[in-house]
């Protein structure tokens, strides 16, 4: 009855993707008792209400994982992946209830324990990963509940339906609601290959859902990590060294002791972090100044942002990584009559996720409870048995809602630092970081530096590529098995490797930099996001300099490719690509393929002064396969826009003398209402493929289609980001 | 002591005057809905009523609150037509995503609709401008304003 659970990496799931197909993960887990500490703010038991995370659900029937149906009818959905905005539980629960034959309203939901969830919710990879598993746990359930219903009215199964957790038998008009038949059904065996419901019958899935976390979150009663109430919990507030790898010199400890309503000041050696403990966040942060830390700032202290991009370019020259190749394309290319190179340089990203980075922990003798909000909850408990000594089954972690992802919660740094504190405290411990300390300790999208250069045939299209990725392998520190035996990082591979075009010869080469004084880390898409405006950016100088069309010129490149071809023609027409634009006006084209999802887009933007970008509209043509809640893709292509374009025209992490330079909202610019697109259309094409992903496939586009449109209306490439740098001949003074 | 109205009720607390009032409706009155996210008055998370008019609870220190009400999301619901509305356009058009700036952004709104009724886009992005959203909703919450406009109409 166990399916062994293969190890979900990011890596892995990619490719697998790349290789054209979708991963399914094991399909059926035993029926498990979570054995979670009790204590947490909400635990199951009286009725839920829609989109309040509830724990410990029990239910007489538990064919699997994620479904548990109580006598009295409770229905409890325990959801596999974290919601941190991506509409996953909404999208979750569809599945589910789309094959059980419930309503979305008739149930409570429950995030997953460590161990019994996704391992990772990240690389826009959750519905591909649950689509298939999660309606078969649905169908699974309901074929028992039927058959237990049956037998109650001694009648034929197929005389049998199921609508709103009622069974019914149709000649007679007969009902039995679940939970009724639920303890005769838990005693039937569970079938391994459910009949699924034909794709034409879906009642719920490809019609478009409200999320199930709306009210709540608009009725500011969603539980976030930040919002945790543990009674008894002090509130602390952690200092680390600004410069990596340096150590605690000095402190005053009276000054911050003496401060009113300060309980505590901790200190945790191995990671050179203070920590004031108080009764609220403002006592702790006055007595973290007070505190006055002392660093010695250590080997780090000399690095700049320069340092950094100085090695990046290096990177250019000498020995490198074949990642991968087709055919001899440096041969070709040395005897091309035309060449064409161009170099990108990519800076580094911060995450900051409207909620700053938060955990609470309660570390006692005979156990450990963990709440906040990751997208690892398996490593966060591993880590907590680690620190701890304590048994897997006494430390509890208690997903939160999470006030954005982004990739930031893949790392759980804070987690391990909170549980490092809280351990010197008989009370539970919440430690909140400053923004100014969740910016500038944050753990970085990289740095990257690409070069391309093509040989070129006599109508100006691609005869041989070269690209030479020159930045960190990510997965080396994160997931180091998953490097190759040759040191490539495949996650470089999305929209490189895995592209809509196909090039007569090619080398992809990779030359491993890692950058000194930063950990750097995931991001909304670091491969998909950072390959992307490369390949898109230098597609679109080819076409330029071919004096072709864009559009045109990247579906003289498709041909092959008739998924890519329709979303980019679609987007054409949409956008009224061939339409005379108003003066002062410029169009920007991008194509995709990434995540298992392709798009074109199209930017419409207007530059009065180099500084200053207009973004009218953007159009986004999206073949994501079947789509499960319409609108929350079009929800997230908007987001994933809006995310990158801040990333795209503004964002730049850079150091001087080892320590990050912007530390709030008034150094790290978001994109405001006033300077988002003035609309942007979001069309699906219909499909029935398999899901693709799509959290990250918004923000990937973001940069090339904007670039190009910058392009087209200031006459000139931009090859650097953020493209509102100085270094693009941007003054810089709208920065902040 | 300090003597606060929050929400229609009196409450009492031993913080110094300094403190934000953003902490003492988290932390010690234990009022969540009003968020965290930045300290400095830059992104608008915290925004709560003061008076009716939306202000920033991260740097609104206590000590200068005295007799002025303060209202919260929690307080402004679901009594208040305007708030009732708002909500029921931010369901409808399903804006949030992570949600967690939403709380802010539904105060700034409730305040901007109390003022203006029928705002323009360029009203709706100039009282909204110094709310951060950092899942991009911006277009949606635009669209869900406009909503909440017509049906109190």
């Amino acid at each position: 009855m166990t399916t062994p659970t293969p190890r979900p990496t990011m890596a892995s799931r990619r490719q697998l993707l790349g290789a054209g197909g979708a991963l399914v993960l094991a399909t059926f887990w035993p029926t498990m008792h979570h054995g979670r500490a009790q204590g947490a703010a909400r635990s199951g038991g009286t009725a839920a209400e829609q989109g309040m995370l509830v724990e410990n659900a029990q239910g007489v029937f538990a064919p699997n994982a994620y479904i548990r149906i109580a006598a009295d009818n409770r229905i409890t959905l325990i959801l596999p992946n974290v919601e941190m905005g991506q509409g996953i539980y909404t999208s979750s629960v569809m599945l589910i209830a789309e094959e059980l034959g419930i309503d979305m309203a008739q149930v409570a939901i429950e995030a997953a324990p460590p161990g019994a969830g996704a391992e990772i919710t990240g690389g826009s990879t959750s519905v591909m990963t649950e689509w298939l598993p999660l309606r078969q746990a649905g169908a699974a359930a309901r074929s028992m509940l039927v058959q237990a219903a049956a037998a109650r009215w001694q009648a034929q199964v197929a005389d049998c339906t199921t609508r709103s957790a009622t069974i019914i038998h149709v000649p007679t008009g007969r009902t039995l609601p679940f939970g009724a038949v639920a303890a005769q059904a838990a005693a039937l065996p569970v079938p391994q290959k459910p009949t699924l419901k034909d794709p034409a019958t879906y009642t719920l899935l490809g019609k478009p859902q409200h999320r199930i976390d709306s009210t709540v979150k608009v009725e500011g009663r969603a539980i976030f990590g930040m919002d945790v109430q543990v009674p008894g919990q002090k509130i602390g507030t952690v200092a680390a060294c600004p410069v990596e790898g340096g150590t605690l010199a000095s402190m005053n400890r009276a000054a911050a002791l003496a401060v009113h309503g300060v309980q505590a000041v901790l200190v945790n050696a191995p990671n050179n972090t203070v920590c004031v403990v108080a009764d609220h966040y403002w006592a702790a942060r006055k007595g973290l100044r007070a505190l006055k830390p002392q660093w010695h700032y250590g080997p780090n202290a000399h690095v700049t942002t320069q340092t950094i991009y100085d090695q990046l370019h290096d990177g250019l020259s000498g020995p490198a990584i074949v990642a991968n190749t087709k055919g001899d394309a440096p041969a070709i290319i040395a005897h091309a009559p035309t060449t064409y190179t161009a170099t990108y340089q990519q800076p580094l990203l911060a995450h900051a996720p409207m909620e700053p980075i938060n955990c609470t922990a309660h570390v006692r003798p005979d156990g450990c409870d963990i709440w906040t909000g990751t997208q690892i909850a398996d490593r966060a408990r591993d880590t907590a048995v680690e620190l701890t000594g304590l048994p897997k089954e006494k430390v509890a972690v208690h997903c939160q809602y999470i006030g954005g992802g982004f990739g930031r919660r893949l790392e759980h740094e804070y987690v391990t630092q909170c549980i490092e504190f809280a351990r010197q405290l008989p009370y539970p411990l919440k430690i909140i970081w400053s923004r100014e300390e969740d910016l500038t300790r944050d753990r970085y999208r990289p740095a990257y530096v690409d070069q391309m250069t093509a040989a070129l045939d006599d109508r100006g299209f691609i005869t041989a590529l070269t690209h030479r990725i020159v930045g960190p392998a990510v997965v080396a520190r994160w997931d180091p098995p998953e490097l190759t035996k040759d040191g490539y990082d495949e996650d470089l591979s999305v929209t490189t490797i895995i592209t809509p075009y196909t090039y007569p010869a090619y080398r992809l080469e990779f030359a491993r930099r890692e950058a000194p004084g930063v950990v750097t880390a995931w991001w909304r898409g670091v491969g998909g996001t950072r390959g992307l405006f490369v390949v898109e950016g230098f597609i679109d100088e080819l076409a330029h300099r071919a004096g072709a069309d864009p559009v045109a010129y990247r579906r003289a490149m498709l041909a092959q490719n008739p998924r890519a071809l329709a979303v980019l023609d679609k987007a054409a027409q949409l956008a009224g690509w061939n339409t005379p634009l108003p003066p002062g006006r410029a169009r920007g084209v991008a194509v995709q393929f990434a995540f298992g999802s392709y798009m074109a887009s199209i930017a419409e933007v207007e530059m009065p002064e180099p500084d200053n970008v207009i973004i009218h509209r953007v159009t986004a043509v999206v073949d994501c396969g079947r789509v499960l809640n319409p609108d929350q893709v079009v929800s997230q292509i908007e987001g994933g826009l809006i995310f990158g374009f801040s990333a795209a025209l503004y964002n730049e992490i850079t150091l001087e003398g080892g320590r990050v330079q912007q530390n709030n909202f008034n150094t790290w610019r978001i994109m405001r209402m006033n300077e988002a697109p003035r609309k942007i259309d979001v069309l699906l094409m219909p499909s029935t493929e398999d899901p693709g992903g799509i959290g990250e496939v918004g923000t990937a586009a973001a940069a090339p289609v904007l670039a190009n449109a910058m392009a087209a209306a200031q006459g000139r490439r931009y090859r650097t980001l953020p493209l509102l740098s100085p270094r693009n001949g941007a003054t810089g003074k709208e920065q902040g | 002591m300090l003597s606060l109205n929050i929400n229609g009720q009196s409450h009492q607390v031993d913080v110094d005057p300094d403190t934000p009032l953003l902490w003492v409706l988290r932390d010690v009155l234990g009022l969540n809905a009003t968020k965290f996210g930045c300290g400095i008055a830059q992104c608008g998370a915290c925004t709560v009523h003061m008076d009716g008019r939306a202000v920033r609870a991260c740097n609104l220190p206590v000590g200068l609150i005295g007799e002025q009400h303060i209202s919260t999301l929690e307080g402004v619901a679901p009594t208040d037509p305007v708030a009732k509305a708002v909500q029921a356009a931010w369901v409808a058009l399903d804006v949030v995503q992570c949600g967690y700036c939403q709380p802010g952004q539904i105060m700034a709104a409730i305040a901007l609709l109390r003022s203006v009724p029928n705002p323009t886009d360029e009203q709706i992005d100039s009282a909204m401008s110094a709310n951060l959203c950092r899942c991009g909703t911006y277009v949606r919450i635009r669209a869900a304003i406009h909503h909440a406009a017509g049906a109190l109409a």
